[in-house]
């Protein structure tokens, strides 16, 4: 390659490494959305820059951060897994019926195992026997939400001291749970970008074909997608339950709309062939922006969810924009 | 004044010039066969003709009247019509609606169709055409290619076309369904409709064409008249150069075995397939579409199961269940379709030259990338791809730098046998030579080569040995010294 040694000339190259600009013209609009919608924040609502609503915020964007992590691997992979909210439900509950019995890092470990199988269910059905994955992901939804009621028909709050401390602990107007979520995210991005596995993930959503005839793990990398994406769930409803000091089996329903969603914004491709982890955490941090906003203004829900709705579109037609020049 | 006129026509892909300022012209009531290689711009020009692609300069005339063709409708409705090689039908549909499509009878209040009346004006359509027998009721997904091929010439014969387009017919069509084809061709001819007939079998040619453009290289080579020029002033034109220039010079050192089938069969595709490949050997094989010669090699690398037969290597018996099995005894395959199986076009050629090599450039589950790119970039000079970023995405490359690309990927593998399907299908000459010359350097190392084509000069000048198939068994085998085209053909026919 070129031996030019200027900061200046390293940076432009990794800018254009793959042939064209690493942030096109309409990522730059994406963020500049993203910068108006924190103007119009200060703007309209005193309270927003606030240290309070700024960890608030920061809390809230968890759960969805988690889930939507999972889900990107999963669509990176070409398929979806819309099991999530359900399973969101199982780590929640069985993170808060285990705490008083087994001890916090225990019910922790219990509920992301918990998730990482049910996951391995789903991954394993779909890779085997090739059967879309919108359909048995929509299936297991149902079964596992059943499993959690069937564990507990009433709200779980349990007694454990530290029960509230994963979920509420902030360290300086940063919470606990948003730094485990940074982690998980620097986690992920390592592993798509330095890892067999994750470059074989990437890759079997670009051509599930050509990954095959070049001899990786097809079905294991596949796999593997789908228990992450649970075990990511189950963590998330564990932060959930403990946020909320209370675990109802009913937690996390619909919650798979707003992880396809963040992905989306963040440049995922349905079925495959794009999407990034920094893109999802765009994503993340964008859909929170909006739902907090309209919070602090007191607008009622359902307008929030008109509001979030015309963003996924907009998204949606910005990707798909990109693709077709 | 001729009936059809293209002149200055440029088309242009991405680093690739498809077509450079061709004139040409077609009179109606000919039938006017275009010849030249893959990558020549035959169906660039055609497809530019139907309005399916824009070109980038130049003007269409018809009946001496300037016409913008910006769309496949607008195409139609000028009475261009094109059969495509690979029927655009719709599969789960009867052979009726597939005909008769947006045009379906429909009863006196035109709330329902009037099936009777459909299924009756589909069989007069085809009938008219002089193809019996097709059950017009079936469904399309139940029928062979050829009669595929059959419904499609149906459709585009039903709307009386002015100029009708085919693209390499025979490639797909049944020898009855090509003489019914070639008595329809005269009779639209008689008729006054312009026929341009795409294909690269010379036979073919001299037995329908009036006259003969050769394209080479995206440019027009000359417009001959077939009674007065014999095949080789048409493979003259269409290479353009002898052939010592393309291939490299070699001078075989055949080794030791490495490869061999015995009696190798999948039921349904091909059976009792014999053959060896030694060290430093580049064995061809050829076939006509459908005659087995790429599902031979898909059973040796293990993306299909052979039913019956053996396969050795080093003369111990292998049983690849996975291309994961095949790549680990050392067989790598080279597919006929880059963009379909061969590459993940959406990221950089780093990731797909070391796509089947990652544990190799990996510890503990993490890759090295340092190791990674020294690696790839080794390779990427080796076959001299340009640009040489190994960062850039695969999308952006020429059609032969990406399968430079994909030769790249295989050699990292450390492999001993190598298949090659294809390997200079869409792939401009330049890139045809560095290519040739790679793969003659491989087997000088001592690397067995499989080299499967349909482009015989591609076969006469790179092999040692060249194998024939025909319906899905072998038929020929001939030396390099002795093989020549007419007889290779006879055998695949």
């Amino acid at each position: 390659m070129q031996t030019e040694q200027g900061l200046g000339a390293r940076v432009g190259r990794w800018w254009t490494a793959g042939g064209e600009p690493r942030l096109s013209m309409l990522d730059v609009g994406l963020l500049a959305c993203f910068v108006a919608i924190l103007l119009i924040g200060a703007w309209f609502a005193e309270a927003f820059f606030t240290e309070r609503n700024v960890s608030n915020l920061l809390r809230q964007v968890v759960a969805n951060g988690l889930i939507s992590l999972g889900m990107l691997l999963v669509i990176l992979t070409g398929g979806i897994d819309l099991s999530v909210g359900s399973l969101v439900a199982l780590g929640g509950v069985l993170f808060a019926g285990m705490t008083d019995r087994i001890g916090i890092g225990a019910a922790l470990a219990v509920a992301i195992a918990a998730g990482a199988l049910a996951g391995m269910v789903n991954g394993m059905i779909i890779a085997r026997f090739k059967l879309q994955s919108f359909i048995v992901t929509l299936a297991t939804m149902g079964i596992v939400r059943g499993c959690v009621f069937l564990y507990t028909e009433i709200p779980l709050s349990p007694a454990h001291a530290g029960f509230r401390d994963l979920g509420a602990t902030l360290v300086g107007a940063v919470p606990v749970s948003m730094i485990i979520m940074l982690g998980c995210y620097a986690l992920m991005w390592f592993y798509l970008n330095r890892t067999p596995v994750g470059r074989a993930t990437v890759a079997i959503g670009g051509n599930e074909e050509t990954v095959r005839l070049a001899g990786v793990n097809v079905g294991g990398t596949i796999v593997l997608a789908y228990v992450l994406s649970g075990a990511f769930s189950a963590l998330s409803g564990a932060i959930l339950v403990s946020r909320l000091g209370i675990a109802q089996p009913s937690l996390g329903i619909a919650y798979e709309l707003d992880a396809i969603a963040a992905c989306v914004i963040g440049g995922a491709v349905l079925g495959g062939g794009g999407g990034s982890v920094p893109g999802t955490l765009f994503g993340v941090f964008t859909l929170g922006l909006i739902n907090n906003l309209l919070n602090l203004v007191g607008v009622k829900s359902f307008y929030q969810d008109i509001v979030k709705g015309g963003v996924i579109i907009l998204a949606v037609l910005l990707v798909a924009k990109r693709r077709t020049r | 004044m001729p009936f059809l006129q293209m002149r200055g026509i440029s088309k242009r892909y991405g680093g690739t010039q498809a077509l450079r300022a061709v004139d040409f012209s077609a009179a109606a009531g000919e039938v006017h066969a275009i010849v030249g290689e893959n990558g020549a711009g035959k169906s660039t020009l055609s497809r530019i003709l139907t309005g399916a692609i824009p070109s980038d300069a130049g003007e269409i005339r018809l009946d001496g009247k300037p016409e913008a063709i910006d769309s496949p409708l607008r195409g139609q409705q000028l009475g261009i019509r094109m059969v495509h090689q690979h029927a655009n039908l719709v599969p789960n549909l009867s052979v009726t609606e597939n005909i008769l499509l947006g045009a379906m009878p429909t009863g006196r209040l035109r709330w329902w169709i009037d099936w009777p009346a459909a299924h009756r004006k589909a069989r007069q359509i085809l009938e008219a055409i002089g193809f019996r027998g097709v059950d017009v009721r079936m469904r399309v997904s139940r029928l062979s290619a050829s009669q595929h091929q059959v419904i499609e010439i149906a459709k585009a014969v039903a709307v009386r076309p002015r100029i009708l387009i085919m693209d390499e017919p025979s490639a797909v069509l049944a020898e009855e369904d090509l003489r019914t084809l070639f008595a329809l061709i005269r009779r639209l001819r008689g008729e006054g409709v312009l026929i341009l007939y795409i294909s690269h079998r010379l036979d073919e040619l001299y037995a329908i064409a009036d006259r003969v453009t050769v394209l080479k290289d995206g440019a027009l080579v000359d417009t001959v008249d077939p009674r007065h020029t014999d095949r080789d002033g048409l493979i003259k034109r269409m290479v353009g150069r002898t052939l010592q220039e393309i291939f490299p010079r070699r001078q075989p050192r055949v080794g030791a075995g490495l490869l061999e089938l015995r009696g190798l069969g999948r039921a349904g595709h091909f059976e009792d397939i014999s053959l060896a490949v030694a060290q430093g050997e580049i064995v061809g094989l050829y076939g006509l579409m459908g005659s087995g010669r790429t599902e031979v090699a898909r059973c040796v690398f293990g993306a299909d199961r052979a039913s019956s037969g053996e396969i050795r290597l080093d003369g111990r018996t292998l049983r690849p269940r996975s291309p994961r099995d095949a790549l680990r005894a050392g067989i790598a395959m080279l597919t006929e379709d880059r963009i379909g199986d061969g590459l993940v076009a959406g990221l950089s050629i780093r990731d797909n030259v070391s796509l089947p090599s990652f544990a190799a450039m990996s510890r503990w589950g993490v890759l090295n990338r340092r190791l990674q790119g020294a690696l790839v970039e080794s390779k990427v000079r080796e076959l001299n791809v340009r640009p040489a970023e190994i960062d850039r995405l695969v999308r952006m490359l020429s059609g032969g730098n990406q399968q430079k690309v994909v030769l790249a990927k295989w050699l990292l593998t450390q492999a001993r046998v190598l298949l090659l399907d294809e390997p200079t299908r869409g792939v401009d000459i330049a890139a045809k030579k560095e290519i040739y010359a790679t793969v003659a350097g491989l087997a000088e190392r001592g690397m067995g080569i499989l080299l499967i084509s349909s482009e015989l000069p591609e076969l006469l000048g790179m092999c040692d040995r060249i194998l024939v198939m025909r319906k899905g068994r072998l038929s020929g085998e001939f030396d390099r010294a002795l093989a020549t085209e007419e007889k290779i053909l006879s055998h695949a026919n």
